[in-house]
């Protein structure tokens, strides 16, 4: 079945996969948003260490799930991978930068001889939790605003701005309240999911004063999320887009680009209505009642909400990472991905992914069907 | 675009990248190897029930996990090192390249991170059996990541399976089996995965050589060692065996590479392998200074029958390939590059003669381009000696891995020997000796990639993309600014790393 399917299928099926891919990696971002609420909701060394050893558990899947979304990014469309990550370096380099010192800060935070103590590890896993959203969501932002980057005739870059990539945030611009704007939901919105796995994963019995303040916690953080969310929702219904205009693959400006992208694609309007419905039912059952299962709403609707951010920029002949400087440089599916013939064969690796969310389904479930307990924290082995 | 290249920033991107690499690969050795000891160390206990070898596998994995977390951490650079400083390559072969590395995300990565948890958490989460399945599918994770990232890298060395697409200006996919299957790429995963295995036995050998020596954890160490022995001198053994069937890829492939690590400027028949020998760093290809400086000595034959498994054979030096050599009919650089050249200018009048709707003139050029397309990336070369890698770290490199590799066997036989016959406790000697152990297989390690990365210079894809093409449009002081907050930052991290893998060492295995 896989031979038959035709060049624009594959590069709509892969921009899905990679979208889905994306989205999970949103969800997972209850890791960082766990993290950048560690000062907050645990008082003492006992409650942050409660934390710690939850979000340890987890703290890989998301970090495996960046660098899938990376990898499936370079194999599907590898145009974008070199012009994004060669053209917007500051932000790529910063990005990285906030991960690598998350995935020693766990390991390294509590053991003996760490050299620079239990306080650092903790600042440097709140940087991630806080820095590296907000810079992905920014770089997300740029899928509408669009990023300063010529390609030459053997597609190679050129970025117009000094700042590389960190003028998506930092110039003076109706642009940057946008992509800023995103990078503040994705962080508040992390850290309500945060709030809602600690909630589900800790046996917080023994101190019902840290349940009172992640329950608190969520709340407030959609609260804080809700004007960015309505920003970014009021900004896609009115503002201007990039669009292919004809078959040689001409980029013009178009008004209402996105509205009419959901208006041609109303099942993504279902989506992002679902999960915004999905998220907020989520908070509500975590805040407002004593359930602890409100991840799964949140989660889920994440992921629907995210799916959405990531596709709507690119179906319905739109640019998905368009240049201001140079329409006819901007990258859509179509001229940024690999070739038919990888694109088949990595459709077929791609059957293998059910299986991997199977077992990591398992997995999951079968670690935490028992709640992180005081007692786990002390094993020699815990974070 | 490619006028205007900045050698500054190509040199301080190929800085970065090594940096990276060599960081990345004094912990991914540890990681690969270690998780197979510790699935063994794991199923014993399984099998017996018997608590002390529970408290050893504890041990082991409680080093692994200090290691495995700045393993982790150095590793997602490179893969975005590709784009941030290689985004012109990234473009160039990503219809290639990024296949591999989406396939490690998705099948080894995965399967890594998943059990991860369980292994280290799972001791009283899930049963007995599943938490030993987890062990192992965390060795099995760590290493089909290596095969992946070896099909990529072995690729660069062997591109295979691909053929340029003039109208996309992109190297492109035609066999994802040849890929995959090139049996260079199967030589650098045995090769790097075994050499892995035995930098792990020596892992566990310096540790538990020092509690001998300090008279501590006695029991553990010794079952530690007879296990970690075992699988080592296995490991040491194959890797000598596939070490030899990649010299003998190499010369097939790289022949530059071959004739820069054993220092041989002109080829001969009958070639002599350099058993040791001083090479002249300030030797050209093009002068007529003598390569090795004084004493130096030659096993006659050997580099003939590594390169050709025939003892009487011509193995070429860098002087024929670079100004080729009619005798053997080998094609030097100069000659490429005519080629080379012809093959660039063809495909820019291709492109024009496309832009300008001009059918036939686009055809005519195209079949030129077609003529000349295997030499395309000698176009770009600016002298034929470029074409010649770095003789002197290539060579020096080469010889360490050889020299070491050469006594690990030794090393584990000695291990094993006293250990049968009970008396290992009181060979000082060589426990003092086997304390080193896990520095010299990093020194044998890092050399190892010092003379596959550095060998293949000036190409990042064999003969078809200069690195200098291959990077992106950045100034060099951009760069040079990253390459120093990655040598800051890494820095930083190794000696928080070292200070606790030390700490934890001195504590020694949990008490019964």
């Amino acid at each position: 079945m896989i031979e038959q399917l035709d060049y624009k299928t594959l590069q709509h099926l892969w921009w899905l996969i990679c979208s889905v891919v994306g989205a999970l990696f949103l969800f997972l971002t209850f890791v960082q948003g766990g993290q950048s609420l560690l000062w907050q909701v645990a008082k003492t060394p006992t409650e942050k260490d409660l934390i710690i050893n939850s979000l340890g558990r987890k703290w890989e899947m998301t970090f495996t799930t960046l660098v899938l979304f990376g990898g499936a990014l370079f194999a599907s469309f590898p145009k974008f991978y070199s012009t994004s990550f060669g053209g917007a370096y500051w932000v790529w380099i910063l990005i990285l930068f906030t991960f690598i010192v998350q995935a020693v800060s766990y390991e390294f935070r509590k053991k003996p001889w760490n050299i620079y103590g239990s306080l650092v590890y903790e600042g440097l896993l709140f940087i991630n939790g806080v820095v590296g959203v907000l810079l992905i969501g920014a770089a997300v932002g740029t899928f509408y605003t669009g990023s300063n980057f010529q390609l030459d005739a053997s597609n190679f870059v050129t970025w117009t701005s000094p700042l590389r990539g960190l003028e998506a945030a930092l110039s003076p611009s109706v642009s940057s309240i946008f992509n800023i704007a995103m990078g503040l939901f994705l962080v508040f919105n992390s850290r309500t999911l945060g709030a809602m796995y600690l909630i589900n994963n800790l046996e917080l019995g023994e101190i019902p004063e840290m349940e009172t303040r992640l329950r608190k916690a969520c709340w407030q953080n959609l609260i804080l999320s809700l004007p960015f969310c309505l920003l970014i929702v009021a900004s896609l219904l009115f503002m201007r887009g990039y669009g292919i205009v004809d078959a040689q693959g001409t980029i013009e400006i178009v008004s209402f680009k996105y509205l009419r992208n959901l208006l041609a694609n109303p099942w993504m309007l279902g989506l992002l209505l679902a999960g915004l419905g999905l998220l907020i039912y989520g908070v509500w059952k975590t805040a407002k009642t004593t359930e602890t299962c409100g991840i799964w709403y949140g989660g889920l609707g994440t992921v629907l909400v995210g799916l959405t951010v990531l596709m709507l920029p690119a179906y319905n002949n739109t640019a998905f990472y368009p240049s201001k400087v140079d329409l006819q440089s901007s990258l859509t599916i179509y001229n940024a991905s690999s070739s038919p013939y990888t694109l088949k064969v990595m459709t077929y690796v791609a059957l293998g992914i059910p299986f991997v969310l199977a077992y990591v389904a398992y997995v999951w479930w079968a670690m935490n069907r028992t709640k992180i307990k005081i007692e786990d924290t002390g094993d020699r082995a815990a974070y | 675009m490619i006028e205007n290249l900045d050698l500054g920033m190509v040199n301080w991107a190929r800085a970065q990248f090594a940096l990276t690499a060599m960081y990345h690969w004094i912990f991914v050795p540890l990681t690969l190897g270690i998780t197979w000891i510790i699935a063994f160390y794991h199923s014993i206990y399984v099998k017996t029930g018997n608590e002390e070898w529970k408290r050893l596998t504890k041990f082991w994995m409680k080093l692994f996990g200090v290691n495995f977390a700045i393993g982790v951490a150095t590793g997602i650079i490179m893969e975005f090192e590709f784009g941030t400083n290689w985004s012109n390559y990234s473009w160039m072969v990503g219809d290639i390249f990024g296949a591999p590395l989406a396939i490690e995300g998705i099948f080894a990565f995965f399967l890594e991170a998943t059990f991860f948890a369980v292994m280290f958490f799972g001791w009283n989460r899930v049963s007995k059996g599943f938490h030993l399945f987890s062990t192992w599918m965390v060795a099995v994770g760590s290493n089909l990541s290596a095969v992946w990232i070896l099909v990529a890298n072995a690729w660069m060395q062997h591109p295979v399976g691909q053929a340029f697409n003039p109208d996309t200006a992109r190297f492109e996919m035609q066999n994802f089996a040849e890929v995959a299957f090139s049996p260079y790429a199967i030589n650098k995963f045995t090769h790097a995965t075994s050499s892995s295995m035995l930098m792990a036995a020596f892992f566990v050998i310096s540790i538990s050589s020092w509690y001998l020596l300090r008279g501590r954890h006695i029991v553990m160490a010794k079952r530690s060692i007879v296990v970690a022995a075992t699988l080592g001198l296995l490991a040491s053994v194959f890797t000598i065996f596939n070490g030899d069937e990649s010299a003998y890829e190499i010369a097939q492939v790289q022949p530059m590479k071959l004739a820069a690590f054993e220092g041989l400027y002109e080829g001969q028949t009958n070639a002599g392998l350099v058993a040791i020998g001083l090479i002249n760093r300030d030797k050209k290809v093009y002068d007529q200074q003598e390569p090795f400086i004084g004493f130096n000595v030659h096993i006659p034959g050997l580099l003939s029958l590594m390169a050709n498994r025939s003892f009487g054979s011509f193995v070429p030096g860098m002087k024929d390939l670079v100004y080729g050599n009619a005798e053997h009919n080998i094609l030097g650089a100069v000659q490429k590059m005519e080629r080379g050249k012809k093959a660039v200018a063809s495909l820019d009048a291709y492109k024009q003669a496309k832009k300008a709707d001009d059918k036939a003139a686009a055809d005519v050029h195209l079949a030129s381009f077609n003529e000349y397309k295997e030499f395309l990336g000698y176009g770009y070369l600016n002298k034929p000696e470029e074409a010649v890698p770095p003789v002197a770290l290539s060579f020096n490199a080469f010889h360490v891995m050889v020299i070491l590799g050469s006594l690990f066997p030794l090393i584990f036989l000695g291990y094993l020997y006293f250990s049968y016959k009970g008396n290992l406790a009181e060979k000082k000697w060589l426990l003092g000796l086997g304390t080193i152990t896990y520095l010299l297989g990093i020194m044998a390690s890092q050399a190892g990639w010092i003379v596959a990365e550095v060998g293949r210079q000036p190409w990042s894809i064999q003969d078809l993309l200069p690195t200098t093409i291959a990077r992106t449009n950045l100034t060099a002081s951009t760069v040079q600014t990253t390459f120093f907050m990655f040598l800051a930052l890494f820095t930083l991290l190794l000696i928080a790393e070292i200070s606790i893998m030390v700490k934890q060492i001195n504590i020694g295995p949990e008490e019964n």
